[in-house]
């Protein structure tokens, strides 16, 4: 160090750099602090999605573009509020964006998941825009995927072409601020210059094609384990176990506007399924095939969102029913992959579907409705839109280990923790 | 062989020229431009997008722009906007079908005390009613110029404390300049300190410290930039001192770059006042007739400064001090981080000065009078007048001039305000007041105004006026960070849901922590100010936001209206 100050971190005084940038000083303090549009290379820091946010001398600052200078008193941890804050800006990111985990071929290696697992995201207390953006496919070797963009604006500071040329620029501004590519600019870049754009990219919005499902889902980057956070999954756990009253506790599960893919998910626990038929009981649930309540319920479990009438009611009765409800799987937390109609106005999904599709015969086409059948919903909603919702289990689907772990944590009070392979949007 | 590329500074200047021939760029002039300033095609694209006044389609032989601030929106916005829509044959955000007309909507443009105003091809016109507009389209399409059948707006100067006036009182040119024969440019630093004068902008950085500075800054090439990006709707103050005395101005400019040792200077003007800069020029031109700029100013120590006038092309973010630097550099205007001042790496990152209009009109009458003076006036902590625009529910909307430490209620008898229920202070990004707090000071020890200051009275609805100043800053976030750009948006979707009388209790104290979180977490003060009013009305107007909301803290229902959720698809079936 040829110039040291001390800085005060979460208490503790340690000496760094002088004008050194405050992220680097205190990660080289031994101290984790979060970041997401930050890029080593890329001087001077772009400062844009806020995530690395720390408190210095009393005020809320990015700590990318702060300088360290001697005296400063520096909270990354002590107060919880400030993980509150940076939980809060990658919740607005997947809000903003339309991120569907489970069908992008960047799941696994995206730093905004992974920044969601390290912070133990579990639901966007944010609601969802649904704002419909493009694919685009014109560019020569590259597709950009504008759903799934954050604006962090890595690729416009990085990608040059060898005459020095900008391929990616900001345009528009406010809301509708995107990332547009210039597309002759962007055929001037060979191989590896086009794969390290795709590389820069924090999301999948930058994809090469044909190269973009390089390693097999399961095995990537952040599907094992935290890079800073460890085995597991720093996440919020319910506060208030139910007391025992000695009898057996009492389960409902449904399936909204969903696969039946999280029930299969509860299935998973195979001959675990057997001890737990020893501490519960099911009533309404397809597990049991019973059809209607028949006692007051103690955790009712909710696959699937509303993209119906009924889907409403049932949900409802579900809460009147049930002492505390569950979101299980991304469909009943956000609207999950239901929700890819969310951005196409219900009337042109309606035609698609019934009045234009290839099967529909010209004269007979209807769109579907009679007294019996359920409305449809101008949107898919998550449940929490509908109805308050007690705790929420992310994964499509959830695994079984993290269904049950929270189930036995609200019922009976067992501590759990959840490990990184058992916390997943996709 | 390679084209010369043109230094990127001049970007706006000549998408500028490209785009008064025909009123859009097409793909040709995108590409003309990229060769000409050696930069990608997509480069050129962002800067055209960001600024509102650019545009990519055609936008009409006449370009109508009428303001949709909260003020106008209460003056009849709805039926000028329909009288517009009649006589040109253009939709709102559209051009009629023979390509005569483009009919926009526009942020405020700085005309709050003479609602509904427009810009027809960047000409005003204000007071509008439908007959107006009648009249007005009529003699357009008889061939009639815009700038022959436009108006001259008043300046509205309704009141300066007489004697004591600092700022509005007679002016004569040039007598702030010629203090400088027998000043040193620190004895101008010492006396814009002893006078106390701040950032009149709405910042309310001490001045003197700021020029001390910069001047501290050794450089071979500084800038003293004028930030007449007035754009805080409900302000006009900076328009009228432009208007009235653009020479105290330019004074006052020249007052800077002689402290700082700067001899470059450039005033950026808001597109929305393009109707002024044939007068500054003009003034710029006297004053170099006169030698009160250029290279042989008359000074104690060697002194050669001259300004030019860069013309914006609509961005509200702008305003944000090193925005504009960037706008200056023929760029996004984005905020930069805050690595470095602009005093220290500015313009070209050059040591820059940067003054609001009104600050430098006061530094030069600080010359004039001397410090003292201005220490006469005011309160402590800050000391002279400031220049108020008043607009909204009274009966004499326009300038006043009033000394630091007027009581808010006597300010609201001045102006007429027969009937006020609130008075936003500064801006959407200001204060909420209510008339409980009608004895507050307007000062730095009490409550600081930036200049604007729109009343309003009982028969106006709250969420109404919220919901301007939220779709506002969403659609003038700079986009970049996410709190900002994100956040603004998220509030909005909150507030509609509050308009349509689905909000709980909870969703009120989510509205206020999501605007806490884009308060403390934005990069520039656009952010950081954006949720104040949000924020500051569900505190101080407890009793409009309770009737607004469901308070039976059902768990059964998160604000679902249902047969909202199935009107689209009834519809459809009927069809």
């Amino acid at each position: 160090m040829s110039n040291p100050i001390t800085i005060t971190i979460d208490g503790k005084e340690v000496q760094v750099e002088d004008g050194s940038l405050l992220i680097n000083a205190i990660r080289e303090a031994g101290v984790d602090v979060p970041s997401l549009c930050y890029y080593e290379h890329i001087d001077p820091p772009l400062g844009t999605c806020r995530v690395c946010t720390v408190e210095v001398n009393g005020r809320h600052q990015a700590s990318c573009t702060t300088l360290a200078r001697n005296g400063m008193n520096v909270v990354v941890h002590d107060d919880p509020t400030l993980h509150d804050t940076r939980k809060a800006m990658v919740e607005m990111l997947f809000a903003e964006g339309n991120h569907f985990c489970p069908a992008c071929e960047k799941s696994g290696d995206c730093d905004l998941q992974g920044m969601g697992y390290e912070l133990g995201v579990q639901m966007s207390r944010f609601p969802h825009l649904f704002i419909d953006r493009i694919i685009d496919y014109n560019p020569k070797r590259m597709v950009i995927e504008h759903n799934r963009c954050i604006r962090c604006r890595r690729c416009v500071d990085e990608v040059l072409t060898d005459d020095g040329k900008r391929v990616f620029s900001f345009a528009h501004r406010g809301n509708d601020t995107e990332v547009a590519i210039d597309y002759e600019q962007e055929a001037k870049l060979n191989e590896e210059q086009a794969m390290r754009a795709m590389h820069i990219c924090p999301t999948g919005a930058i994809l090469v094609r044909g190269k973009s499902l390089a390693r097999p889902f399961g095995d990537r980057k952040y599907d094992i384990k935290g890079v800073h956070s460890g085995e597991n999954v720093p996440m919020e756990k319910p506060l208030a176990p139910m007391g025992s009253n000695g009898e057996k506790k009492v389960i409902a599960t449904v399936s909204l506007a969903g696969c039946f893919g999280c029930h299969m998910s509860m299935l998973d626990l195979d001959m675990g399924i057997l001890d737990l038929v020893d501490l519960v009981e099911f009533n309404k649930s397809p597990l049991t095939d019973i059809k209607h309540f028949t006692k007051k319920v103690d955790v009712g479990l909710i696959e699937g969102g509303c993209c119906n009438s009924e889907n409403v009611e049932v949900l409802r009765e579900f809460r009147r029913k049930c002492d505390i409800l569950v979101a299980v799987g991304e469909c009943s937390i956000w609207g999950g992959l239901p929700a890819m109609r969310n951005m196409v106005p219900l009337r042109e999904c309606l035609e698609e579907a019934y009045l234009h599709s290839f099967t529909s015969e010209n004269e007979a086409a209807i769109i579907p409705s009679h007294e019996d059948i359920p409305k449809i919903l101008d949107k898919v909603y998550a449940c929490s839109e509908v109805v308050d919702i007690d705790y929420f289990i992310p994964g499509c689907p959830p695994s079984a280990n993290h269904i049950w772990k929270m189930v036995k944590n609200i019922l009976f009070g067992a501590e759990y923790s959840v490990v990184y392979p058992e916390f997943k949007y996709d | 062989m390679q084209p010369i590329s043109l230094a990127r500074p001049q970007l706006l200047n000549a998408i500028w020229a490209m785009h008064d021939v025909k009123g859009f760029l097409d793909d040709n002039d995108i590409g003309q431009l990229s060769t000409l300033f050696g930069v990608s095609a997509v480069e050129i694209e962002g800067v055209v997008s960001f600024y509102h006044f650019f545009h990519r389609q055609p936008s009409g032989k006449h370009t109508i722009y009428l303001n949709n601030s909260i003020v106008s929106e209460f003056s009849g916005f709805e039926e000028v906007k329909r009288a517009f829509e009649k006589e040109t044959g253009a939709t709102l955000g559209k051009v009629d079908a023979t390509g005569t007309f483009g009919f926009y909507e526009t942020s405020c443009i700085g005309l709050s005390d003479q609602e509904p105003a427009a810009l027809v091809d960047f000409c005003p016109v204000v007071e509008l009613t439908p007959q107006k507009v009648k009249t007005l389209i009529a003699k357009l399409k008889s061939g009639a110029p815009a700038i022959t059948v436009c108006d001259e707006p008043k300046n509205n100067i309704r009141y300066t404390p007489g004697e004591r006036a600092f700022i509005l009182k007679d002016y004569q040119p040039g007598t702030a300049l010629q203090k400088l024969g027998e000043l040193a440019p620190t004895d101008v630093i010492q006396q814009v300190k002893d006078a106390g004068l701040m950032g009149m902008g709405g910042a309310f950085f001490p001045t003197g410290i700021k020029w001390e500075g910069c001047r501290k800054n050794a450089s071979n090439r500084k800038f003293v930039v004028c930030n007449a990006d007035e754009g805080e709707p409900g302000t006009f103050k900076d328009r009228v001192l432009l208007n009235t005395m653009p020479g105290l101005v330019i004074e006052g400019m020249a007052l800077g770059a002689y402290a700082v040792g700067a001899s470059e200077g450039i005033i950026y003007l808001r597109a929305e006042y393009r109707w002024l800069k044939e007068k500054i020029e003009q003034t710029l031109e006297d004053f170099r007739e006169k030698n009160w700029l250029g290279d042989h100013i008359p000074a104690k120590q060697p002194f050669s400064f001259d300004i030019r006038v860069q013309l914006g092309a609509g961005a509200y973010v702008c305003g944000e001090e090193t925005a504009l630097l960037n706008s200056l550099e023929g760029k996004r205007g984005e905020p930069r981080t805050r690595r470095y001042f602009p005093v220290e790496r500015g313009y070209l990152s050059k040591p820059t000065l940067v003054n609001n209009v009104e600050t430098f009109a006061t530094a030069a009458r600080i010359l004039e009078s001397g410090p003292v003076q201005m220490r006469e006036l005011g309160t402590k902590d800050s000391p002279g007048t400031k220049l108020i625009s008043i607009s909204g529910d009274c009966a004499r909307p326009g300038i006043y001039e009033i000394e630091w430490g007027m009581h808010l209620s006597e300010l609201l008898t001045l102006c007429e305000a027969n009937d006020p229920y609130y008075v936003q202070v500064s801006g959407p990004s200001g204060t909420t007041v209510s008339m409980k707090e009608r004895n507050r000071r307007l000062c730095k020890e009490d409550l600081v105004c930036g200049g604007s200051f729109m009343v309003f009275n009982k028969s106006r609805d709250l969420l109404q006026i919220l919901l301007n100043f939220n779709n506002f800053f969403k659609h003038e976030s700079c986009g970049i960070c996410t709190p900002c750009r994100a956040g603004n948006f998220i509030l909005n979707r909150k507030l509609e849901k509050l308009e349509l009388g689905l909000c709980s209790l909870r969703d009120l104290v989510e509205i206020e922590d999501w605007g806490v979180t884009i308060k403390q977490n934005s990069r520039c003060g656009l952010g950081q100010l954006s949720p104040n009013s949000i924020i500051d009305a569900i505190h101080k107007f407890p009793e409009y936001f309770d009737s607004r909301v469901d308070k039976s803290g059902s768990r059964l229902s998160r604000g679902f209206d249902m047969e909202r959720a199935v009107r689209e698809y009834e519809e459809a079936v009927e069809a």
